[in-house]
Order: C-alpha cells, then structure tokens, then sequence
C-alpha cells in the first residue's frame, strides 16, 4: 500500500490538495504587478527573491467569483516551479498536510464541471469533507486545455 | 563521452575552421608558403591525432589531403581550383564524419574511396594533365627510392600493416631500412612522425598558455548571478537615498563600485570579436562563386568589433543567408558586370562598428541593386500587396517588401537561394534580438543592408514610462525622442476622424495612446498634458502617448513566462531598483497597434498595410474609398485603387502657366486640378496623384479624410458633372467622384497621352459589358486612359448587337454577373475577359486597377498570336 502526503488549502469553501513534492513555496503575494490584456486568470507578475513569479488566481481559473478580501496580497499563493518558470498560484487559505492511501482515490464524478474535472485528478473521501487533488500542470495550462484535452 | 574523443572533436573542428579560411586565403595567392605551411600542419595534426586514438576512416581521408597538399608545398604540383575544391570536399566530409562522431561517438559505416581515390589522382597530376609527372625532390635517399617505387606500383601490399599502402606512404619495413642505412640525426628529418611532434610542440608553446577552456553554462550562471547582484545593488542604493545619513553610506557606496566593475568584467567574457561568426564566410563566398560562375571578392572589415557571444550566435545565420544572397541576387556575373563597365570580379564587403551601445553590421555588394519594377509585380502576384498599395508606395519602401515573408524574387530557384524563405527569416531573427535591418539600394550599383543590433541582450537601457497605475519599460534603441504635448505647450495632439497626429518639425506623426493599446481603462478623460514618446519602428514612425516618462533606466532582461509569451505587445520582464516586477513593451508588437486608417497620412508600416490587404482580401465584395474634403460640406470618395499616390505638396512651389496650376514633382510638371475647392496659395496642399503612362496629374483637396473598406452602393444618381452620384459610407452621404471628368478638364494632354500609347499599341479595341452603371462610368474612362477605344454595354442584348454590328472588338470585358464568357463567344471571336466586383473569384476584380489592364493585355497578346 502506497500512500502520498498532500498539502491541503481551501479556494472558496472547497478544499484542494497538491502531492506536497509539486510544491515549491508557499509565500504572501506582496506588490503584484497586473499585465494588461492578459487572461483572467493571470493575476499578475511579482517579484520573489530576485526571481519573476506569474501568479494564477485560483478562483477565476475555476470559474468561482473573485475573493471578498479587496487585496490579493491579503491571501497566500502555493509557489511552483514547471518548465524552469516559477508560477504562484494564489488561494484562499493553506491547510495542513495530510497521509494519504492512493488506493483510495476516486475517480471524478461524471456531473462534475468541465473546467473542474479538467483540474482534478480525483476525490478522496475524508471524514467531514471531500478533498479534491488538484492537477497542477492543468490548472497552470490555459482555461481551454481540458477542451483539448478532451479532445485527445 | 570520452575526454579524449570529445577534446578532439573541440579542437578538430576548430582546426577545420581555420583550414577553410586558410585554404581560400592560399588558392587567391598560391605563392604565399606560410598560409600552405599552416593549412598543412593543421591537416597533419588531425591525422595524427586520428591515428592515435583510433578513427581509420578519417585518418585515411587527411592522410589523402595531406599528401596532395604536400605536393603542393613541394612545388610539385601547381595549385588549381579544382584541386582546393577538392581539398574543401574532403574537409567537409571529415566535418560529417566528425559530426556523426560526436552524435554517436563512433565512425559512420561506409568509406571514402571515391574522394580518396580522386585525391590521390590529383595527387599523382590528374588535375594537371599539360604539367609534367611530379618529381619528388629533396628527400633522403632509402625514402626518395621508396616514394618512386610507390609510383610506379600504386598501393603495394604492405605484410606488417595488414593492408595495402596509401600513395605517399612509407612501409614499415622500408621505413625500418632507411633507420638502419641512414645516419642518427636525419632520420628525423626524413621521418614525418618526428616533424608532427615539433609542430605540436611549436604550437602549445604559443599564446595559448594564457587562455583556458572555461564551458558556457559556468560563464552563463555567473552573468545571470552579476543580473541578481545588480538589482540587489540597485535596492540597496534606493534604500540609501531615502534615508539622510546612514553608517552604511560609504561601504555600500565601494560595494555599488565593486558590483559594476565585476559586471563589466563578466560581459567582457561573453564577449567575442564578430570575426568569429564571420570565419565560414570566405569558403562560403567562394563555393558559391563557384557554383555560380562568378567571380566574388569577400572584403571583412572590423572584425576585430566585440559582442556579446548569445548575439553573435543568433546573428550568424542571417549573416550567412544575407552573404549567400548577395553572392546569389547581388553580384552579377562577370558578363554583365563587363557590360555595365564594372570590373570582373564583384565585391561583397562586410563592415562591423560600435554605435552607441549598438553594433552595426553593413553587408554591401556592388552588384547590379534591387529590381523594383520586379519586386512590385512579385509583391503583386504573391498578394503580400495589393494594387492600390504598389502604386502608392516609394521605391525604398518596395525594397523593403523582400523582408515580406515567402517572397523572393530570384527569378530561378538555385542551389544557394531562391526559396522563398529568405529575408523574412533573417529580419525575424533579428529583430527577436532586438534588432533592426534596413537596406539602401541604387539600381546598378548595388545594395547595402545595414543591421543594427544591440551589444548585449542580457541587459538593456530602457525608457521607464507611466500609464496611470502601471508602470512599463520601453528599450532605449526604439525611442527617437519624448515630446511633451498639452494645452499650455507648444505642441498640441489634434485629430483627424478621431485619429490622433501631432505636428512634429513639418511632419504628422500618427499618434497612438498605449492605455489604447493595452486596453486599460482610462476614465480620467483628456488629460491636461501628455508625454508623447516617439518611435522608431524599422521604416514606422510614430507616438506613444503615455502619462508620465520617469527615467531610463538599466534593467536585465527576464522572459516571460510561456504563459504570457504569446501577447506580443511584450518582450520580457524585469524587476526594477524598488522590487516591482514590469513589463517590457515590446515596440514591434505595440505598432501593430497602428490603425490602417492612419497609413493614410503616414504610410505608416508595411504590417499594418499587410494587416489590411489581409482584411480586404476576406471581405468579399468591399472595395477600398478615398474620402476626402473638397469645396462642398459633404465628404467626397473615390475608389483608391484609382490613385497612385497621396502627397502633402508646398503650396508655394506651385505655378501659374496658361494652362493652369503646374508643380514640379518628381523631376517632371504636373498639372494640377481642383476637385472642388480652391487650390492653396500657401501651406500644405493635399494632393491625390494620378498616372498614366508616362504622364502623371494631380487633384488638389482639400483635406483627406480616411480611407474605408466599403461596400458601395451609389443610391442616387447625379446629374452634376464630376460626380457620379451619392452612397452612403460610414453613416455619412458622400459624393463619388468621376475622377476622369476633373482629370480631362485639367489636362487636355491627359487624352493626347492615350493618343500616344495609341500609337505605340494600334488602338485596341474593347467592349465593356455591366450592367451597373457606377462600374461602367468607373472603368470605360480607366479603360480608354490606358489607351484603348471602348465601347460600352449595358446588358447582353447589347453587347451581342453591338458584336454582331461590328466584329472588330479585340476584347470583350464582361461582368461575369450578368453573362458567362459562352454565351458571347458564339457571336465573337474576340477575347472574354471576365470581371467582378468580388476579389474571390477567378475573375479579374473591378477594382483592381493594375489586374484589370493586365488582364486586357495579355487577352490581346494571345489573340495576336492566335
């Protein structure tokens, strides 16, 4: 039996979780920088430790309505490093990290939201809520991926 | 891979290198020992060396080349071109045996007994059939017997080495004997093993002490940590200068000193002089020469011009297709070179220098320049342009169509050049690093393409400038000048239908606001003031509004991440002296910006009129319309494929004859014409220029307007001369104008050069068949200027009552709407040419000018020689 270690946090009232060896950083987004015409999801570039970082919003990749809190630096971003670039990927709140079995993974429900079910590996059914495990390649990748993706 | 196989590879190749260079150098003048000496010794080397660790195949091959250069150095033999090709031949297969060794780190299967064997027949005279057999001088005695024997019987069996002997070679055995007769100290002079070992001592005792072998990844982390220590430097400084007086002040003060220094040390190893990018030009030049029978002299100056190493490899390529296609398009050969009165031999010259913290490479040759009547009608038929466009555009800004991608112009596809992918690519390539290339040409004298590109791509001087919230940094080399422009100065932003120009030293310079062009919201309406930085983008001028210039700064260049890389308004990234992350705009990408309608007045950039052309191309049945002001309120049109070109000409240079207003223009007198309005007395005078034949004529406006893409729908028909009747364009009524009428009332000479040309072409004569009577009105005129005697027809009825009367028609202009070309072609034998008003369809489009004379002509040419 092969178990994994995940780093749970919340975007919106769903708790997420990424395998804790995709996972660079976690920081606090400060003096983000926003670029004209990118895409909604792009929140921005900002400077960490002498390295550009492209931060995501989580929430607008997923279709969920923007954060009440009016700063973006007031939430925390999960740093990544993919194809030698360093991504943020800005959440609500970081939670803690979890043991788990992968014989436990469940497949996505068939009714789940494209966009969503593009970004989610599976479910695994913890005690009070579900936890879906984030595909963090997908969810750097473009809106419009999963349709490719689909496609294949 | 093996130290010793990858060490050999390193210095092999370069070795090769030089032998290419030298080997052209020497075949130029072949009296010149010292370049033979050295082309010898390296081929030795590389035999040698492949000897000793093991690779038959290319051993072999050297050891061929060695011995026919050791004819040559002998005296024996008289160099030839044939025989440097075929040197050139065998370096260039050891090159893919080489290559194929690094890949695999084995020899390649298969041999080399064809060039080998060619080789050794040059080596024995073959290339020399009138010369006498070679005779191998001074050589010691055992060896001189050894060496005739050798040529009478060629490859003898040699029993110690397995393997029959290479011509030149020396067996064992006999080599065994000569140390046995011959005295102790010459046989090292005989023995060519020994001589290797002196040359190799010779040379590592050299200047190479002084230099090592460092790999680029090391010398790359170190820049990129220089970067890192650079903006922390940076903050450090900003931080200092907030504060008053600091115990860190001096330290810090030293620790900015040290970091520059230590910056300017680490560029200076990535630092290479462009001579090293130019090393395979020469033997390039020369094969090409040879190829294509032409004499070509390759003339390289300031090699000795320093860049940064990324630079010089990204430029290297481009250089090479510039240098193949100047030998290839540029230098003619020596025949037409006699008959242009230039000397034989062309020359290609290559010139590098220091610019302003640019590099600026000239590539020029003296051959016979740039075609433009033939770049035009390429541009034409390859669609990079349309009609309206060629007319309208200058000679250098036809030059510049070959940059166009899939355009060439080489009339047959050669060896060398002529695919079509050409000058896009290199332009592309340069300007991906920051570059610009531009070209001058003189018919007949030649062509000079001058790259501008920056020392270094690691770390750029930029402009730091203000929109709003945002910040952006601008790199230095496209920006001109900054303008402050307001109320309160002296410059003013103006408009024109709502496009924004501002009147710079006797110029308009379109103008551009980058919130526009970032899409950022801007709700604090006009501001009182604004910076306007103009720019230079290759032949684009224009003006980027902004809010506010705050400094130039040195900021080390980031990519963007991939995420980001496709918006090509940006370049990169940097992080400024305050920590901020900002985007690098990116000015190639930002004039794309430039709206169509602008090229109006600015014959602004030749992306913007491909954009359009691109537009117009999908638009089915739109046409392109001049609107213009003239005398009344309502704007007037006319359709631009009518007109050559638009001009702001001096009001004060023009003259009163008794014929009317005339202007020097273009080193000929136009008439001028009002269309309209009064012609100015001062300032500038918009002028739509006219040609036709040799003649050229212009209608005075009052002002133009735009340019739109519309369809047009005359609803009602005027009666008023001049005017053909009123549309509806762009939510306006607009006056069309029958531009013919006002063009015969100025110039009576307008009709008598159709005479001319009817003269040079016995009157052709046509029949035009439409049913609408705007494109009748529009082209019987277009069609009778060109010189032919036009008959017009409203529908088919007509037009067959009109060839049954009279069956002289040489061609039968037809819109393909109202009658397929069958149906006429029972009644005539006159040529059908079918026109329509859509660009989509293989009929001749109506609107298209140049097409549609075109097609008249070639319809006649075939009917003559039916």
């Amino acid at each position: 039996m092969t178990a994994q270690e995940f780093v749970t946090f919340r975007i919106c009232d769903q708790m997420f979780g990424v395998s804790v060896y995709e996972i660079h950083d976690v920081f606090r987004p400060a003096a983000m920088t926003p670029v004209p015409l990118s895409g909604p999801e792009i929140a921005g570039v900002l400077n960490l430790r002498g390295r550009i970082v492209t931060a995501i919003d989580a929430r607008s990749r997923l279709g969920l309505p923007p954060s009440t809190k009016s700063k973006t630096c007031q939430r925390l971003a999960i740093g990544v490093e993919r194809y030698g670039e360093s991504f943020g990927l800005i959440i609500d709140e970081i939670g803690e990290v979890v043991r788990l079995q992968e014989s436990e993974l469940e497949q996505n429900p068939v009714n789940l939201d494209a966009t969503w079910s593009g970004v989610s590996r599976g479910v695994y059914r913890l005690e009070d809520r579900l936890l879906v495990i984030m595909d963090i390649d997908r969810m750097l990748a473009g809106a419009g991926a999963e349709d490719a993706a689909a496609a294949a | 891979m093996d130290d010793l196989l990858s060490e050999f590879l390193t210095e092999t190749s370069e070795s090769l290198d030089v032998v290419d260079v030298e080997l052209v150098r020497f075949e130029s003048c072949p009296d010149d020992k010292a370049t033979l000496n050295n082309i010898f010794r390296l081929v030795h080397t590389i035999k040698g060396t492949c000897g000793f660790i093991g690779l038959p195949r290319l051993e072999s091959l050297a050891h061929a080349g060695e011995t026919l250069l050791g004819k040559f150095r002998d005296g024996a033999l008289d160099v030839t071109p044939e025989a440097v090709t075929l040197i050139l031949a065998s370096i260039d297969r050891i090159k893919s045996i080489l290559a194929h060794l690094g890949d695999t780190q084995a020899e390649p299967a298969g041999d080399d007994r064809d060039l080998i064997a060619q080789l050794e027949d040059a080596a024995e005279g073959g290339l020399q059939s009138k010369l006498p057999p070679p005779v191998v001088t001074k050589i010691e005695a055992p060896i001189a017997t050894t060496a005739s024997d050798q040529g009478d019987e060629n490859g003898r069996w040699d029993a110690d080495q397995g393997r029959y002997l290479r011509p030149g070679e020396v067996s064992l055995a006999d080599l065994e004997a000569a140390f046995r007769t011959a005295d102790g100290p010459e046989v090292r002079e005989a023995k060519p093993a020994a001589a290797v070992m002196d040359h190799d001592e010779d040379r590592k005792a050299g200047p190479g002490a002084s230099t090592i072998r460092v790999n680029v990844d090391v010398l790359e982390s170190m820049m990129t940590m220089v970067s890192e220590l650079v903006l922390t430097r940076n903050q450090l400084m900003q931080m200092l200068r907030a504060t008053s007086d600091s115990e860190f002040k001096t330290p810090l003060q030293r620790l900015s000193g040290i970091t520059a220094e230590l910056q300017d040390c680490v560029m200076k190893t990535r630092m290479q002089p462009i001579g090293s990018a130019w090393k395979k030009l020469p033997r390039i030049v020369r094969d090409a020469g040879q190829d294509l029978a032409k004499k070509i002299d390759l003339v390289m100056e300031g090699e000795a011009t320093e860049l940064d190493r990324q630079v010089l490899e990204l430029i290297k390529d481009p250089l090479t297709h510039m240098i193949r296609n100047s030998c290839d398009h540029g230098v003619e050969g020596p025949a037409a070179r006699a008959a242009a009165g230039k000397s034989e031999n062309g020359t290609i010259k290559l010139h590098a220098y220091h610019e302003g913290g640019h590099i600026i490479i000239e590539v020029s040759d003296d051959g016979a320049g740039l075609n433009t009547d033939r770049i035009r009608a390429k541009a034409l038929e390859k669609n990079v342009i349309d009609a309206a466009e060629a007319m309208s555009m200058t000679d250098a800004q036809i030059h510049r169509l070959i940059f166009a991608p899939g355009f060439s112009t080489a009339a047959k596809v050669t060896n060398i050049s002529g695919r079509g992918v050409g000058m896009d690519v290199v332009k592309t390539n340069v300007e991906l690093i920051g570059g610009t290339i531009d070209l001058k040409s003189r018919q007949g004298a030649g062509t000079t393409f001058i790259i501008k590109i920056p020392l270094t791509l690691a770390i750029i001087s930029a402009l730091i400038v203000g929109v709003g919230e945002h910040r952006f940094a601008m790199p230095q080399l496209s920006v001109l000048e900054l303008v402050r422009a307001g109320k309160r100065c002296e410059h003013k932003i103006e408009q024109i239908n709502s496009t924004r120009v501002l009147r710079l030293r006797d110029r308009l310079l379109p103008l551009v606001a980058l919130s526009d062009v970032l899409n950022l919201i801007d709700d604090r309406g006009e501001p009182d003031h604004a910076c306007i930085v103009v720019m230079q983008v290759g032949d684009t001028r224009f003006g980027l509004i902004v809010d506010e210039v705050f400094d130039t700064e040195e900021i080390v260049v980031k990519p963007l991440a991939k995420r980001l890389g496709a918006m090509c308004q940006y370049s990169g990234a940097t992080i400024l002296g305050d920590g901020a992350v900002i985007m690098i705009l990116d000015p190639n990408g930002v004039s794309k910006s430039l709206a169509g309608a602008e090229r109006a007045i600015s014959r602004a950039s030749d992306e913007a009129a491909a954009a359009a052309a691109a537009a117009a191309k999908g638009e089915g049945d739109r046409m392109s319309l001049l609107l213009f002001a003239a005398g009344s309120a309502k704007p007037r049109a006319c359709p631009l494929s009518l007109v050559t070109r638009l001009e702001e000409l001096d009001a004060t240079t023009f003259e009163m004859t008794s014929r009317g207003h005339v202007v020097q223009y273009r080193g000929r007198l136009m008439p001028l014409a009002a269309a309209g309005g009064s012609i100015r007395r001062e300032g500038k005078q918009p002028v739509l220029v006219f040609s036709q034949g040799d003649s050229v004529i212009g209608l005075a406006v009052d002002t133009i307007l735009d340019i739109v893409e519309d369809r047009l729908d005359i609803q009602l028909n005027d009666t008023a001369p001049g005017i053909l009747g009123t549309a509806v364009l762009k939510g306006r009524s607009t006056e069309v104008m029958d531009v013919g009428y006002f063009l015969g009332q100025a110039d009576p000479a307008w009709a008598a050069s159709a005479a001319q040309l009817e003269t040079r072409r016995a009157r052709k004569r046509v029949l035009l068949v439409d049913a609408h009577p705007f494109f009748r009105n529009m082209l019987a005129p277009m069609v009778t200027a060109a010189g032919y005697d036009v008959t017009v027809a409203s529908d088919l009825q007509e037009a067959r009552g009109r060839l049954a009367q009279d069956a002289a028609f040489d061609v039968v202009l037809a819109d393909a709407d109202v009658t397929s070309p069958d149906s006429l072609a029972e009644v005539s034998s006159a040529r059908i040419v079918p026109l329509s008003s859509r660009r989509d369809t293989e009929a001749v489009p109506k609107s298209d000018r140049h097409a549609l004379l075109d097609a008249i002509e070639r319809a006649i040419r075939i009917g003559e020689a039916a």
